[in-house]
């Protein structure tokens, strides 16, 4: 359904993509994963038709993305300002269904079933400020769902919430993504997360970003926090993404040279940087 | 979670108003032993009780109430105009910077001219009364309202406008959903600031005009009779009553309507 070829993105000289090529299918999770300063969130940004991309293009559906796709819902890592502080969370879901010609009553309807499917449904009459991040972030998922978009994309969604409270959004986003059928692609600095929750892992490389490679996850569909990170395959796919992003493609080959110190590095990699503060 | 506004160093709210009107006490006091000991002369600083008790008389004075609606109509109806341009032109200046570039030079040198310096100006080519009065306040009180409503819409988070615009909704729809209510605090602000200075140039006018109706005629006039400054001194009292009324009904008001601009930026973020 999202099909991109050839895209690149510079600001100025500074070029950020080059030649990105990937295909997503119907129905389909994948997850982007890369280095810090690989343009993982410029490729989302161009997806989503907030940045023209310089060459190359998108099509979605078979249409060519030129100006934001009218099918689709962008989760933001920073939710607390993504978030409108002046509207209920309530409102907040509801916005966005201006764009859907809803009358008021049935948007404030939806925005409640929505706020229900992600646990919420007791928030709604509160404002985002009164929730604590990881509330916020089901808050700005919801939004996402109640708009019912063909594509979701989603941003670092959890890189800013704690550990535990990640792993609760994670199972959430696998549950939405069993039960809506919605074609998601998820962009993460963490190794773990995009192999725990992906059918599919992206690598990107850095300087400029690129696809190094992609990974079909085999891990069978039903995935829980904790044996499906004790799985073997699950270790095994952790440990081969991991040498992916640290530039090393296969054991005979060269690393990135600038990434050659990393290189030597323990393979297991879990993390490849502190969360990022924007 | 919203927060009481905690009052500074421990004191509580009661305590607050207690020492305001010790202060009040001891300046009234002052005054009033000053003009009765006879050290100052009467006639030019009466002592405080004679004017406060001339100011309570005038507020049952039909005259005196007919002279302050003039100057609260020359006040309201300037503020009115002064939102209703500056407001619009803030977005337009705030959000276009094509526009921003081309108009800068005028702004700057229009604004720091001091607006009571156009009071003879106005007069000549306006005459007198409200249509005079009232382009001079739309005039002065425009600016902040006009600064303030840009600054705002630099302060619009850009991940909120994002967010918007993801979902789809057009330039003109991001600027009246997420950019003019996020600067809606600020231009609040600018507008308290607009109300007071919209008073100063109401009476202001009133007085230098020379004839006319409205408080500040009333002042100028009481001043022109022998033994006139406790008349005078009452008239400024209402005055500043007033603007004192004026401000505390905008502060309360602000704090209603954006109790979410406190909560956040004081933020469980």
């Amino acid at each position: 359904m999202l099909e991109i070829s050839g895209l690149g993105h510079a600001y100025g000289t500074h070029r950020v993509l080059e030649g990105i090529d990937l295909k997503v299918g119907e129905g389909e999770l994948v997850t982007i994963v890369g280095p810090s300063g690989c343009g993982k969130s410029t490729l989302l940004r161009c997806i989503a038709g907030l940045v023209p991309p310089t060459e190359g293009k998108v099509v979605l559906k078979g249409a060519p993305i030129d100006g934001v796709p009218d099918d689709l819902a962008v989760v933001f890592q920073d939710y607390s300002r993504s978030l409108l502080p002046w509207l209920t969370v309530r409102d907040n879901v509801a916005l966005p269904l201006r764009r859907r010609g809803l009358g008021k009553a049935e948007r404030r309807a939806q925005a409640v079933k929505a706020l229900a499917s992600v646990g919420l449904e007791d928030a709604a009459g509160k404002y985002p400020w009164q929730l604590s991040g990881g509330m916020q972030q089901r808050v700005s998922i919801a939004r996402a769902l109640a708009y019912k978009p063909t594509l979701m994309l989603m941003d670092e969604p959890f890189g800013s919430v704690d550990a535990q409270t990640r792993e609760d959004l994670e199972d959430l986003v696998l549950q939405v993504h069993r039960a809506e059928g919605m074609t998601i692609l998820l962009v993460t600095h963490d190794i773990d997360e995009s192999v725990y929750l992906g059918d599919r892992v992206v690598v990107l490389a850095r300087n400029p970003g690129r696809v190094r490679d992609e990974l079909p996850v085999t891990l069978p569909a039903g995935r829980d926090q904790i044996g499906t990170r004790a799985d073997a395959e699950f270790v095994r796919l952790r440990a081969e993404v991991g040498r992916l992003v640290r530039g090393v493609v296969k054991d005979s080959e060269p690393p990135d040279a600038t990434d050659a110190e990393d290189a030597d590095a323990e393979a297991v990699a879990t993390a490849v940087e502190e969360p990022a503060k924007k | 979670m919203a927060h009481e506004p905690t009052p500074p160093r421990g004191l509580s709210r009661p305590g607050k108003w207690a020492r305001g009107a010790a202060g009040v006490a001891v300046l009234f006091l002052a005054s009033e032993a000053l003009g009765r000991a006879g050290i100052v002369d009467r006639s030019y600083l009466p002592p405080a009780s004679s004017v406060t008790a001339r100011a309570f008389e005038l507020f049952g004075d039909p005259d005196f109430l007919f002279n302050v609606r003039v100057t609260l109509t020359a006040w309201a109806l300037g503020m009115l105009f002064a939102i209703a341009i500056a407001v619009p032109l803030g977005l337009l200046l705030g959000s276009v910077p094509a526009v921003n570039t081309a108009v800068r030079a005028i702004v700057e040198f229009l604004r720091p001219i001091p607006s009571v310096a156009l009071i003879p100006l106005a007069a000549l080519l306006l005459g007198s009364g409200l249509k005079m009065e009232v382009p001079l306040i739309v005039y002065a009180s425009s600016w902040p309202i006009l600064f303030n409503t840009m600054y705002g819409l630099d302060d619009v988070d850009p991940t909120a406008k994002e967010t918007l615009r993801s979902f789809g909704f057009g330039r003109i729809q991001v600027l009246l959903r997420v950019s003019l209510p996020s600067a809606a605090p600020f231009i609040a602000t600018g507008v308290r600031l607009a109300a007071s200075i919209a008073l100063i140039l109401a009476v202001g006018t009133e007085i230098l005009s020379g004839f006319g109706d409205g408080l500040g005629m009333f002042i100028a006039q009481a001043g022109n009779v022998p033994d006139g400054t406790r008349d005078v001194l009452a008239g400024t009292v209402w005055a500043g009553c007033i603007g004192l009324i004026i401000d505390t009904v905008l502060v309360q008001a602000e704090n209603r309507v954006f109790h979410w601009h406190k909560a956040q930026r004081s933020g469980a973020s």
